[in-house]
């Protein structure tokens, strides 16, 4: 199962190195992983999206909160929260399929960000599905690059 | 304002602060300001002669004293040097603070003379390390360093400091406090917890205490042994909490696991209750982990939340401090007569088959009477430092061990070459306390430079050689599960002699070094001990020296450990001795 794990850090050099050192020596296994600075510029943030059970999760949260360098982690998977991940995509685009495109782009919300002879270049803000479903619309035209960010994320209300 | 001072004279008065005695260091070209200032230091500096050797021997202080040890290296192979010994201690969370030098801020990265990321490289194997990058935190990260090292799981901390930081100058004001965010070690067990544990071992019939090295660094014997003997509960414990439990008491079980005692390992396997204290449920504990007390529930109670069913799916889970547990515990157990055991565990201890034979089959000495002989001449008191192999496990097995941090031994990572340098740690720590190292032949070359050490400072270790010519106990699995092909595990194995050998005899070429000679090259007086009546005689000799003292002890060849639990099987399928094979 995927689970959604939000990590406070602090914001200095060697901590991804320490976070991925983790990882790969007790053998977790990472989809996707994003960092940034929060509010608090001593702070950053990881969105980690795990696969695992709920034991290699159980342990995976241990094993993080033992480093110095973790002030919390929290498995927000079963929380309303809102998840948030980019994909940039560059598309086959010509005179007689580009309006298509455009449309398409639309419905989703997302935005025609460069345009070429030959192609366009897509950004879509979605969770996993929304950008899922975009990558499938347009693969027909010919997807000729595309980059998709870790997911971020953020439990709703009050938490 | 207050004076400026260097980096160097910071690192200096920061350790004056901490309280430290002794640092085990080695000098080199990026820790110069430093040793320039450790010249005219108030605490005393042994040199080892090579770098593993000061870090096991700050380890073998650290764990017989209590003590944080320190060691120093400098960058580079220095700092490589080091990786053993930090992984040794990370294993059997053994408090340490290690500093390196590194080449000078500006040129990191650029694989200068002697650099190498040893904050990288240390990552996976310390508690928490610092690349210092301002002078002006230096005395924060030496303080944050040595409360790291020390509280809850100890471990080692590595600090490295490049060179221009040991130069620079900046005011220096030691913090009284540590605050740190992301480190906040909880020491009280939940109290519901600690309830529910109690009602279980209060109704249990069939309890059994399995104590690990936790419960000597938490200080917590005493806490053990009022709580086992109000509710009559014995103990078993693990190779590290050897010690933990006075083995005289006759609750004691001795040790458990793949070389534990019948009685252990058949209590475990048989048992209704575990209380499991300060360990981790290691797979040489444990056998078949499918099958490791089958019918048993389990409390466990440690101090790191992620060794808490990390193996063992847990009953009743207590996080916190080991002494403050049993404490809490033994207020809320019922006192006891007697336990649901009955006459149980009397029958499986007079199951014990081990080597009792002063001699074995090919008339070279026994290990047995040799530990035997230094339990009874030392009135069981002193400290038993080993290396790792067969002879540890005959160490762990035979001499009783009657108080916590007198057996001295690597456990988890099982580090060949610790125990010699690391019995240096101990004598240096405890200066008016006999030391006797027990090695193999195999074991004790690791780190063999260690007898300049040795002889330079005058440290009375006694130093037991247990020499069967072999590898012993790699050489015992090829004997048991490897048709007995002694694949480059004898130690007398010449260009010479044939490329397959399983039969060792009297035709074998002898075995280089001649300890004795070797001990004389150093001005150590030594002896090679060949009979059983000289055993006793030698060893008083050894003991009425002042200083250090070798004794070769060639032992019979193809001794094996029993029981042994074979790699893989159940706790109670021990094999007994040579012939159930």
């Amino acid at each position: 199962m995927k689970h959604t794990v939000a990590v406070k850090v602090a914001n200095e050099a060697g901590v991804l190195a320490r976070i991925a050192s983790l990882f790969s020596r007790r053998g977790f296994n990472i989809e996707s992983l994003s960092v940034g600075q929060t509010e608090r510029e001593d702070v950053s943030r990881i969105t980690l999206v795990v696969c695992g059970n709920k034991k290699d999760l159980e342990q995976l949260e241990k094993q993080l909160n033992k480093q110095v360098i973790v002030y919390k982690v929290s498995n927000i998977t079963n929380d309303p929260a809102v998840n948030r991940s980019m994909a940039l995509i560059k598309v086959k685009a010509n005179y007689s399929t580009r309006s298509e495109i455009i449309q398409i782009v639309d419905v989703f919300r997302g935005e025609i960000v460069d345009v070429a002879n030959d192609s366009v270049m897509v950004e879509v803000t979605g969770d996993e599905g929304k950008i899922n479903a975009m990558e499938e619309l347009l693969d027909p035209y010919g997807i000729i690059e595309l980059v998709r960010t870790g997911k971020i994320a953020m439990t709703r209300g009050k938490k | 304002m207050s004076e400026k001072i260097s980096g160097a004279e910071m690192f200096v008065k920061s350790l004056e602060k901490e309280g430290v005695e002794v640092i085990f260091g080695y000098p080199g070209g990026t820790v110069l300001p430093i040793y320039d200032k450790l010249y005219d230091a108030n605490f005393k500096h042994v040199l080892p002669h090579h770098e593993q050797g000061g870090i096991h021997a700050a380890d073998g202080y650290a764990r017989s004293t209590g003590r944080v040890g320190v060691t120093i290296a400098t960058s580079g192979p220095g700092a490589t040097n080091l990786v053993t010994g930090l992984a040794t201690a990370y294993m059997d969370s053994v408090p340490l603070v290690a500093f390196t030098g590194q080449v000078p801020s500006h040129m990191l990265g650029t694989d200068a003379f002697q650099e190498a990321d040893i904050t990288g490289i240390s990552m996976p194997i310390t508690k928490h390390n610092y690349l210092v990058k301002d002078v002006k935190e230096l005395p924060r990260i030496i303080k944050e360093a040595f409360h790291i090292a020390q509280t809850g799981r100890p471990g080692p901390v590595l600090v490295d400091i490049p060179k221009d930081m040991m130069v620079l100058e900046a005011e220096f004001s030691y913090p009284e406090k540590v605050d740190l965010r992301g480190y906040k070690p909880n020491y009280e067990g939940h109290p519901l917890q600690i309830k529910t544990a109690a009602q279980k071992i209060n109704q249990a019939e069939k309890p059994v205490f399995y104590a690990g090295g936790g419960v000597i660094i938490s200080n917590a014997s005493q806490e053990l042994r009022e709580l086992a003997e109000k509710a009559k509960i014995p103990v078993t414990t693990t190779l590290t909490g050897l010690g933990s439990f006075d083995e005289h008491n006759e609750l004691s079980l001795g040790m458990l696991g793949m070389h534990g005692s019948t009685e252990a390992n058949m209590a475990i396997s048989n048992a209704d209750l575990i209380i499991a204290v300060g360990c981790r449920f290691d797979d040489r504990v444990t056998g078949k982990l499918e099958e490791f007390a089958p019918e048993a529930e389990i409390i466990h109670i440690d101090i790191d939340p992620a060794e808490v069913g990390k193996r063992v799916s847990i009953d009743v889970p207590i996080v916190g401090d080991v002494k403050s547990i049993l404490q809490d515990l033994e207020e809320k157990v019922n006192a006891k007569k007697n336990n649901g055991w009955g006459k149980k565990i009397k029958e499986w201890q007079e199951m014990d088959c081990r080597q009792c034979e002063d001699v074995g089959e090919q008339g070279r000495l026994s290990p047995r009477p040799i530990i035997e002989e230094i339990d009874r001449l030392t009135s069981g008191d002193a400290y038993i430092v080993t290396e790792v192999g067969q002879h540890q496990m005959w160490a762990a097995q035979f001499f009783k061990y009657n108080r916590p941090r007198q057996f001295i031994t690597s456990g988890g990572l099982g580090t060949m070459g610790y125990g010699f340098p690391a019995s240096i740690g101990v004598q240096v720590g405890n200066e008016d306390e006999e030391v006797f190292l027990l090695a193999g032949e195999g074991s004790l070359q690791m780190n063999i430079q260690e007898l300049a050490t040795v002889a330079k400072n005058d440290l009375p270790v006694k130093i037991i050689i247990f020499n069967n010519h072999y590898l012993g106990m790699v050489r015992q699995w090829q004997e048991m599960f490897m048709d007995k092909r002694y694949s480059s595990t004898c130690m007398s194995k010449t260009i010479d002699c044939p490329p397959h050998c399983s039969s060792p005899g009297e035709d074998c070429p002898e075995m280089v070094p001649d300890f004795v000679k070797l001990a004389a090259a150093y001005g150590i007086k030594a002896e090679i001990i060949t009979e059983p009546e000289e055993i006793k005689p030698a060893l008083k000799r050894a003991r009425a020296e002042e200083g250090p003292y070798l004794l070769d002890f060639q032992i019979e060849v193809e001794e094996n450990v029993f029981p042994m639990v074979p790699p893989g099987g159940s706790l109670y399928e021990m094999i007994l001795e040579e012939e159930s094979q």
